[in-house]
């Protein structure tokens, strides 16, 4: 076929695939079902998307060494002055001082979002540890994050567990969920298991929606008290008698942005945490040997590593980070429901990591900056949002599997001088 | 005979009038899985695409004045079908081909990239809410008394029946008969060796995506008119249970496919007659993930073997 031809008919197939569904619209009648055309910017959209691929499939060649040249392309790195680890040290000092002033110099808003970003960071990073480093795919991440916010919930709504008892026993009790499925279902091969995990995630979501007298099902659970400094409330008023609040303890007047930075501080104390012990992770035996594994697993079997195992400590302590991010998402929303943990959560958190960079941790904090601020500045931006997200990890599956920023292999440098 | 006993009878005849449209759609995933061994996990959304263009077919046709149940029906699936496979040829020509040679991993990603692309271009293109399509073939066969105990079968019902069983049958003789069907089980078994054939596994490859969405077009319409709505979120839960179906079956066989999805149809049927309707979903995937984990190879499967 000539350069013509295919261009022409791919805009034809491109015309058939929009026709019918972006330039027609159905709208109920009465009871009856009504066809008509669609809005003009959903037409002009259309053509614009077939003269785009019409012009695409005739410039091909030039297309596919683009494409090319972003696969292999190492431009995109980490800057030379990061290379080092001792300048590396300097600069993360630099950049903690820096998160840590940053909700005194800014908005109230802006430091609510921030504290929703460290949130994803969490989770982009307790993720990185199971689909980045071992390769496992989990589709059902979100469960054990559901698993995290409802033990704080429900824990406090019954028992009046405090958040700070509770963090431990969320991380805990995600672990064991993540353990006691992935005893039975790791052994299963790549694509098996992430389907398996998509079913778990699922099952969580339905028997949260449906046991009603526990979790209140579709309705969630409000009320959920926020977290306390050492007993002090950032309330107005102290909920019971006897008990202090932030401001009387300081002797300060009251401000509701005291709460808002102390979760933030929190939550960043959360994320350096993460960072903390995976970074330590990754260069102890069980780290190298989850690379090991994702990278070939016969040969680490014949290595007399136990594959099973190994897999299965990615998989707790992934989902332990998870319970993490939940019961304090819990504390910080003050009120939860099923509605928030669907598969979209775990697709989002999914592409953070695809798009930072399978293991890379930096790469996947700057992914979950990227993923959740942007939104968040262009809110007309925010019904587009899955749409990109979705042919993102198509296009950085074909462009860069490897991710924007990949991980680089921990190594010796001998000193130069 | 007693009450119970046509209960059950009409339970059964509802599942396995759902499962012959999981079948319809698990053979899609099985046949792509048995060729490159990926899971296409953008085929539910084909599916859902399926019921979209088929409602819009069916109101525009109705508008222009065609009252004819059957030429109504005949003509909206022939559209849907040719819309559905354009889509099923262009998502593995955009994201799967150029990801054949790299790991099962990355090309899983990409599927569920696309899943989420196409879920989302069909929120944005014909809006969340649920479209409602007046139910067009009234009536059925009434077996025993029509004020006591009963078996109902809708005229529905036994045209989704029929329509399966005649999709399947020519599924089979296509693939058992047909040149394109001996390509076709030839690239299952190596498809290194049947390119050095000179057969073009591309066009195989294209042809089994093909025959995927048109048979999940199918099942669209046909469900589309039985349960009478649709919305952009039906293809996530759908595309799951017929994976299941696929899986359960034994996945990379045809005839398992079929089998899986009666199974499945029928057992979610029972469960949500005399169990819980609300667990009906945990039903599907409880099933998956033990056949996973007891009997991964399936009922008519065969046992996979790791090369080194």
């Amino acid at each position: 076929m000539s350069r013509v031809t295919s261009a022409f008919v791919a805009a034809l197939i491109t015309l058939i695939l929009g026709g019918f569904l972006l330039g027609l619209s159905l709208t109920s009648e009465g009871i009856n079902l009504v066809v008509g055309p669609s809005t003009p910017g959903k037409i002009t959209f259309l053509f614009v998307g077939v003269a785009i691929v019409f012009v695409l499939q005739y410039f091909r060649e030039h297309v596919g060494r683009f494409t090319t040249h972003m696969r292999s392309d190492q431009r995109m790195e980490l800057p030379s002055f990061l290379r080092s680890s001792q300048q590396q040290r300097i600069w993360t000092m630099f950049v903690i001082i820096g998160l840590l002033l940053f909700p005194f110099l800014s908005s109230r808003g802006a430091v609510d979002i921030a504290t929703l970003t460290l949130i994803y960071v969490m989770l982009g990073l307790g993720l990185n540890v199971v689909v980045g480093l071992a390769g496992l795919l989990d589709l059902g991440y979100v469960g054990f994050y559901a698993v995290g916010a409802y033990t704080y919930a429900l824990l406090n709504m019954y028992f009046g567990v405090s958040f700070w008892v509770a963090l431990p026993i969320a991380g805990g009790l995600a672990a064991l969920f993540g353990f006691l499925l992935g005893f039975p279902v790791l052994r299963l091969r790549g694509d098996y298991l992430a389907i398996v995990t998509l079913g778990f995630g699922e099952i969580i979501r339905i028997l949260l929606n449906n046991w009603t007298d526990l979790t209140g099902g579709p309705n969630g659970i409000a009320r959920i008290p926020k977290p306390t400094l050492f007993g002090l409330e950032f309330s107005r008023r102290p909920s019971e008698e006897g008990a202090t609040t932030f401001h009387e303890f300081f002797g300060i007047s009251y401000s509701s942005e005291y709460k808002v930075i102390f979760l933030y501080l929190m939550a960043l104390l959360l994320v350096l945490l993460t960072v903390y012990v995976i970074r330590r992770l990754i260069r102890m035996p069980i780290g190298r040997a989850w690379e090991a594994l994702r990278e070939d697993e016969i040969a680490c079997r014949a290595l007399g590593l136990n594959p099973t195992m190994i897999k299965l400590g990615a998989f707790t302590i992934g989902a332990s980070f998870a319970g993490f991010a939940g019961s304090f998402f819990a504390a910080r929303q003050g009120f939860i429901s099923p509605e928030s943990f669907t598969f979209i959560e775990s697709a989002i958190i999914l592409a953070i990591v695809v798009l930072g960079g399978m293991g890379s941790q930096l790469g996947v904090i700057l992914a979950a900056i990227a993923m959740t601020v942007l939104p968040e500045l262009a809110r007309e931006f925010d019904e587009y949002r899955m749409l990109l997200f979705g042919l993102m990890m198509v296009l950085m599956m074909i462009w860069r599997p490897q991710g924007l920023l990949p991980m680089k292999r921990p190594h010796m440098e001998l000193k130069r001088d | 005979m007693s009450e119970s006993i046509y209960y059950f009878l009409q339970q059964i005849a509802n599942g396995l009038t759902i499962g012959s449209t999981y079948a319809l759609i698990a053979i899609g995933y099985t046949m792509v899985y048995g060729i490159i061994g990926m899971i296409n996990f953008a085929h539910g959304e084909v599916y859902m695409i399926g019921t979209y263009v088929a409602f819009i077919a069916l109101a525009g046709l109705s508008m222009l004045g065609i009252d004819n149940p059957f030429l109504l029906i005949g003509i909206a699936l022939a559209v849907s079908i040719v819309v559905a496979s354009a889509y099923g040829f262009s998502i593995e020509r955009v994201a799967y081909r150029p990801l054949r040679s790299s790991k099962r991993l990355i090309a899983l990603i990409s599927a569920i990239g696309m899943s989420i692309f196409l879920q989302n271009y069909i929120r944005l293109a014909q809006g969340s809410r649920d479209i409602a399509m007046p139910s067009m073939i009234k009536g059925g066969f009434l077996f025993g008394s029509p004020e006591g105990s009963h078996i109902m079968i809708s005229y529905m019902q036994v045209i989704i029946m029929v329509t399966t069983v005649l999709c399947m049958v020519g599924l089979t003789l296509f693939i058992t008969r047909s040149r394109m069907g001996r390509a076709c089980r030839a690239c299952a078994q190596d498809i290194g060796m049947t390119n050095l054939l000179g057969i073009n596994s591309n066009n195989v490859i294209a042809v089994t995506f093909i025959i995927g969405a048109s048979l999940a077009a199918v099942a669209g319409m046909l469900l589309g008119l039985y349960y009478g709505v649709v919305n952009p979120y039906i293809g996530f839960i759908a595309g799951l249970k017929a994976f299941t179906a696929a899986v359960l079956g034994g996945i990379g066989s045809i005839p398992g496919a079929m089998l899986g999805g009666l199974i499945l149809g029928v057992s979610e049927s029972l469960t949500g007659g005399y169990l819980t309707a609300e667990y009906k979903d945990v039903v599907a995937f409880s099933l998956l993930i033990l056949i996973l984990l007891f009997m991964p190879q399936g009922i008519l499967g065969k046992p996979e073997v790791e090369k080194i």
